[in-house]
């Protein structure tokens, strides 16, 4: 029985990672339908941004992993910034045509990583505070493991302020909704696009700092996440947050019960067929947006 | 404002050069569709090739056309139909293991140091008899069979579940990425059955046939040869016939196509299937080409990597596909032999550049190219502007990958 309930946490974490993945994910993705696939090598820049905090600024541990938060946030939001600006505004509405050329930006990501950094995998240390865990009701929770968790709620919780209160959130949604009204409205859509892309991929960022403490930090480490991560918004629905966390959290317990009653490698193959067969139910995800519109 | 005008402003405008193919008289690609000129150039391989290119060589060769049978199937399901398929390594990879399973089970059968009978990666993991999923494949006709026969039943199987529902574009491709992530981990993960990440090697006879001998090299290039041109020719005739039309036209108008009466569901599904028997079917002929397979060569990166060859070739045009899988993996051979992270980043920038600047690939190139240049001479011929109107219906007018408008 404890066994049992020991997965609960374990999914609850595996759901939080996807959370956090995912979240930026369902700003690109789900708002704006750019599939970027580079956004796994924004992770792995995160990672590597927490890498460098200690590496080659020889920050103390203990808070160089608070300071990477925010600093990975707005590298790699800047870099989103740069490919929306660059190439990928030219390819608004051709969702297939930005996955082919972000993959090629995350290969080139990837390299860059492996040519300044070395293809090994490269050791960040976690502060002492991460250490251990605390036993509740005889189940072991991890100090990294809630600490991801709570990162994950501060994220969800600030990305619903910011789309329900705040001005540019709004504007965002708007934006999502009907473009074209929203513009003639006066609400300036390019600048919306830019902000969308720039918060989307700073949540990589924060994403790969708290992937730094689950697993080893290495060139391909965003890779590993990326198809999970899509799936997550697939099975949420397109631009819906809290489809997103439906769906992270279904996800994440899914696989930690299926790792647990079979093996890794099945669990992944029953989470697949899980998806399509929700997928039969449910074509357009957990939550759509309501639309007459003949697709 | 006449009706024409309406329809000119209303629709997206067509670029520079889709709007460039004026003459009905075949460009070079174009001619290379005709069966002859494919008869040619299997001539050529087999008789001038050869000449030219050690064992080394044409061993890459054949490996090339392994891959360019992949993407003449990619080219028919994702340029004619639409559907982006990011998991072709799975369908790659049955067929493949389908083979390797019994060529295998062939070796085995005749090592008397084999214990049980067992290839050695069971025996480490401690099985005792053959599992069931291995004891058909001992039949080299089952193998054979299962070879098109299971990439086809699963394509067929996730695509009807899927375009059922109308599960498509960005959402089919992403399912299909799932499925080539999960496939992969499955091989490595259930390593009693699949040899895990070594995959399956060695496989010294087919048939009571010794494998490694110059003969069997030999032979294995021609049946590479003469496949790779019986699967252009079928699949031209597929992407040509009246069921080739209804593809393209479910990629531009699948509710369209709804509403004519017909079952887009099938349509989708067919080609789908078709193009995943294509890979199994290279998948099996890369087995003695390259005398291994294993998971690395089936995940994520190599599926993509299989639609970047048919970016680069052309995905509207099917011989386009083929010649861009063969260009790219022979680049890919001559870079990664002289600086591998070279290779990265020059593969990187191509997904970029062919995208923002040739969506129609090297093909398209080409097509523009000389219809520019027929332009030109008729245009000097006559001394009138070139009207430049016929479009053909192999691609669509300002769409992107998933064929619907922007």
């Amino acid at each position: 029985m404890d066994a049992i309930l020991n997965q609960v946490p374990i999914g609850i974490a595996i759901g939080a990672v996807l959370l956090l993945a995912a979240l930026g994910l369902n700003f690109t993705f789900g708002q704006m339908g750019v599939i970027n696939m580079a956004h796994g090598e924004f992770m792995m820049v995160g990672a590597y941004t927490a890498f460098v905090t200690h590496a080659w600024f020889d920050l103390n541990p203990d808070y160089a992993l608070l300071l990477a938060v925010p600093a990975a946030f707005a590298l790699t939001g800047l870099l989103g910034l740069a490919l929306e600006a660059g190439v990928i505004r030219h390819f608004y509405g051709r969702p297939l045509d930005t996955l082919l050329l972000t993959f090629g930006v995350g290969l080139v990501l990837q390299q860059i990583a492996r040519d300044v950094f070395g293809a090994p995998n490269v050791d960040v240390p976690a502060p002492a505070w991460l250490a251990g865990g605390v036993d509740v009701l005889g189940i072991r929770l991890h100090h990294a493991r809630l600490f991801i968790l709570a990162l994950a709620v501060l994220c969800v919780v600030a990305i619903a302020y910011y789309l329900n209160r705040s001005r540019p959130g709004r504007q965002m949604r708007a934006v999502l909704h009907n473009r074209d009204l929203a513009a003639i409205t006066g609400i300036p859509t390019r600048r919306v696009d830019a902000t969308t892309f720039f918060l989307g991929s700073g949540l990589a960022g924060i994403a790969g700092v708290a992937l730094t403490l689950i697993g080893p930090t290495g060139p391909t480490l965003g890779h590993n996440y990326i198809v999970d991560a899509f799936l997550v918004v697939v099975v949420g629905g397109l631009g819906q947050l809290r489809g997103t966390i439906l769906a992270a959290l279904a996800l994440g317990l899914l696989n930690a019960f299926s790792e647990f009653w079979t093996d890794a490698s099945l669990a992944k193959v029953i989470v697949f067929v899980a998806i399509i067969g929700f997928l039969q139910a449910r074509p357009q995800g957990m939550f759509t947006v309501r639309s007459r519109a003949l697709t | 404002m006449t009706a024409e005008d309406t329809r000119a402003t209303t629709r997206p405008a067509p670029t520079a050069a889709s709007a460039a193919i004026p003459d009905p008289r075949p460009t070079p690609l174009a001619r290379a569709r005709d069966p002859l000129t494919v008869v040619a150039l299997v001539a050529a391989a087999l008789l001038v090739l050869p000449l030219f290119l050690d064992q080394f060589r044409l061993n890459l060769f054949a490996q090339y056309l392994c891959y360019a049978i992949v993407a003449i199937g990619i080219a028919l399901a994702w340029g004619r139909g639409g559907m982006l398929t990011l998991g072709h390594g799975v369908y790659f990879g049955l067929g493949g293991y389908a083979l390797a399973m019994h060529l295998t089970l062939a070796r085995v059968a005749e090592d008397p140091m084999a214990q049980g009978g067992l290839p050695d990666f069971m025996v480490w993991s401690g099985l005792e008899t053959l599992p069931l999923l291995w004891r058909p494949f001992a039949n080299p006709a089952f193998a054979l069979f299962a070879v098109v026969a299971v990439p086809g039943l699963v394509a067929a199987l996730l695509g009807w579940s899927v375009f059922r529902q109308r599960v498509r574009g960005a959402y089919f491709a992403i399912l299909n990425q799932a499925l080539a992530a999960a496939f992969v981990i499955l091989l490595v993960g259930q390593q009693h059955l699949t040899g895990g990440t070594n995959g399956l090697t060695d496989f010294p006879t087919f048939a009571g046939n010794d494998l490694y001998s110059p003969e069997a090299q030999w032979v294995v290039y021609v049946i590479v040869v003469v496949t790779t041109a019986l699967v252009y020719l079928m699949f031209r005739h597929v992407a040509g016939s009246r069921y080739g039309s209804l593809l393209v036209a479910v990629r531009d108008g699948e509710d369209r196509v709804r509403f004519l009466g017909y079952n887009p569901t099938w349509v989708k599904t067919l080609a789908y299937a078709l193009s995943a028997m294509a890979a199994g079917l290279a998948g099996a002929l890369f087995v003695p080409v390259m005398g291994i397979i294993s998971p690395e060569m089936l995940g994520v990166v190599p599926s993509i990597t299989f639609v970047l060859a048919v970016a680069i070739g052309g995905r509207y045009s099917i011989a386009g596909a083929a010649v861009g899988a063969v260009v790219m993996n022979a680049a890919q051979t001559t870079f990664s032999e002289s600086f591998a992270g070279g290779w990265i980043y020059l593969q990187g920038l191509l997904f970029v550049v062919v995208i923002v600047f040739a969506p129609r690939g090297l093909a398209g190139v080409v097509q523009s190219t000389t219809a520019a240049l027929q332009r030109a001479r008729r245009a000097r011929a006559t001394g009138g502007t070139p009207d430049s109107t016929h479009r053909t219906s192999d691609t669509p007018q300002g769409t992107d990958a998933s064929g619907s408008p922007r």
